[in-house]
């Protein structure tokens, strides 16, 4: 035990205080906006002082101060009124607290509030649930600051006078967290990481076998993560990735998680997603996947919508890979001719079709499709890797 | 110090100097060669303070233009006349002078081709025009 009065500010614990705060003052019927200002500023004057002076209670420092600048801002509103305001002058503390998790939940459902626009969605809940700054959010999203600041403000004032207090759209908040996590790790934040994070707080909140779907295939995929790119950036692709890079243990975390899911027998496409990306997790060798099962969860996946005018293209693309596999590449490539009219212009199609043409030995077919899909790619390190695919079956 | 936009086309231009086929055409070693080269040419910027930014731009090209009062934007995707320019990417740079963003587009010119041999790749030069006249007239 140290008597040290100064402890190292441990800016992660701040963090996870974040949505708590916020929870409870829109809780107690402050607005959101308002709300989350006036946090932010008691996060700013609590990196000020904690490092001196350190809170018994954090929680209770951040909701004191907090509530004090929001009665500073009401005061100089009710000036121009000339009323008072003094009932806000001390937080109300009531009984046991809400769960954690509770809060986590609350705070999702309004940050993906339906009237707001993804890219909105993703920012606030960025910041108000994940606590990261304005700055770090328009880094991690090559936008100046300036820009980012704006989107989030006028999605703060699209909530205002929202009623915030009924139960949100589950699907929503797991569209907007699989946002965040496809939108990558490469700049200084780990947004990747930052939606692991916040997906795995999700489950504490909800039962919902879909979370736990979602949280899964976030860890199956971030597993292989360090495998995917080789030293000098290039992207290396799953049948050529070294296994041995994968994390294990996050692997472990995913197939933990994603039974859990199972068992609750309500899947859906995050959990079926989970489940072909543990297939491929579970493979000590490329060769070795096995493709027979990763078929049975794509046929399942597309059965989840009964009407083939809607099912998801993408989960009819990769079905006709795992075809291809299973059944051989003619029969893979046949599959993918009825998304021509879908697909037919976007990178993923050729590079399958170029994929299934290598299968089967057809190495002219493969690079002039692998060279299709180069065009119209529009991601530099997928660009250059399709590049590759072409010429080197050319070779 | 001056900004340049050193342009590269998919096509337009003048002649080419050397004609060389699509990249997804060459040996497999010439592309690795080539594409090391791009990623040079930025660090060398940076390394030596006249890096500002690099962009590449995908090759689908749509022409909009307003459609008049109560109608739809005007569109046109294409087929374009080959002849017509078509932007690649650029690296914007901050440097001394003219002079130098000169001798540096012609690095990249020299980028290595098939068979290892410079493309000789025609490269735009643009001066970026700044957005505030400067603080003092000059008189």
């Amino acid at each position: 035990m140290s008597d040290e009065p100064t402890q190292r500010l441990d800016e992660g614990a701040l963090r996870t205080l974040v949505p708590r705060v916020l929870a409870g003052l829109v809780r107690r019927g402050e607005e959101f906006d308002a709300a989350e200002d006036a946090l932010q500023e008691a996060l700013l004057e609590a990196l000020r002082v904690w490092p001196e002076h350190p809170p018994r209670d954090p929680r209770a420092w951040l909701t004191t101060v907090a509530t004090r600048r929001l009665v500073d801002a009401r005061r100089s509103e009710a000036a121009r009124y000339r009323r008072e305001e003094e009932e806000y002058a001390e937080p109300r503390v009531g009984g046991a607290g809400p769960e954690e998790g509770d809060d986590t939940l609350f705070l999702l459902f309004c940050c993906c509030h339906p009237d707001l626009a993804p890219t909105s969605q993703v920012a606030l809940t960025l910041r108000a649930v994940g606590g990261l700054t304005t700055r770090e959010i328009a880094d991690a999203f090559y936008v100046p600051e300036a820009t980012m600041a704006q989107r989030i403000s006028r999605a703060k004032r699209t909530l205002q006078g929202r009623r915030l207090d009924q139960p949100g759209d589950l699907a929503v908040v797991l569209r907007v967290l699989y946002l965040v996590y496809t939108a990558g790790h490469a700049g200084r934040v780990d947004l990747a990481g930052e939606a692991i994070r916040l997906a795995r707080q999700l489950t504490l909140a909800t039962a919902e076998p879909e979370a736990r779907g979602l949280l899964a295939l976030m860890l199956l995929s971030h597993a292989r993560l360090p495998a995917r790119f080789a030293a000098d950036g290039r992207l290396v692709t799953l049948d050529r990735q070294d296994r041995g890079l994968w994390d294990a243990r996050e692997i472990a975390e995913g197939v933990r998680v994603l039974q859990s899911a199972l068992a609750l027998q309500r899947p859906g496409h995050y959990q079926i997603e989970a489940a072909i990306a543990a297939l491929h997790d579970d493979a000590a060798s490329a060769e070795e996947t096995d493709w027979p099962q990763i078929l049975a969860w794509y046929d399942d996946l597309v059965a989840l919508t009964d009407d083939p005018v809607h099912q998801d293209p993408a989960a009819v693309l990769g079905r006709a890979v795992a075809v291809g596999h299973v059944v051989g590449p003619t029969a893979g490539l046949l599959e993918t001719d009825r998304l021509r009219e879908v697909l037919g212009d976007r990178h993923r199609w050729h590079a399958a079709r170029g994929h299934l043409h290598e299968l089967g030995g057809d190495l002219p077919a493969a690079a002039a499709a692998y060279a299709e899909a180069a065009r119209r790619a529009t991601n530099v390190a997928e660009r250059d890797h399709l590049i590759r695919q072409a010429a080197r079956a050319r070779a | 110090m001056p900004k340049y936009l050193l342009l590269k086309h998919y096509r337009g231009g003048p002649e080419s100097h050397r004609p060389v086929p699509p990249i997804d055409q060459w040996a497999p070693e010439d592309v690795e060669a080539h594409m090391a080269f791009q990623h040079h040419v930025s660090e060398l910027l940076e390394s030596n303070g006249e890096y500002v930014d690099t962009k590449a731009l995908a090759p689908a090209q749509t022409w909009v233009r307003y459609g008049g009062p109560d109608a739809a934007p005007v569109t046109t995707d294409g087929p374009h006349p080959e002849t017509s320019d078509l932007i690649a990417g650029f690296w914007m740079i901050d440097v001394e002078s003219y002079e130098r963003a000169v001798e540096l587009a012609a690095y990249v010119s020299s980028e290595p081709g098939p068979g290892g041999e410079p493309m000789y790749e025609w490269i735009d030069v643009r001066e970026v025009m700044w957005e505030r006249p400067p603080t003092t007239d000059g008189a």
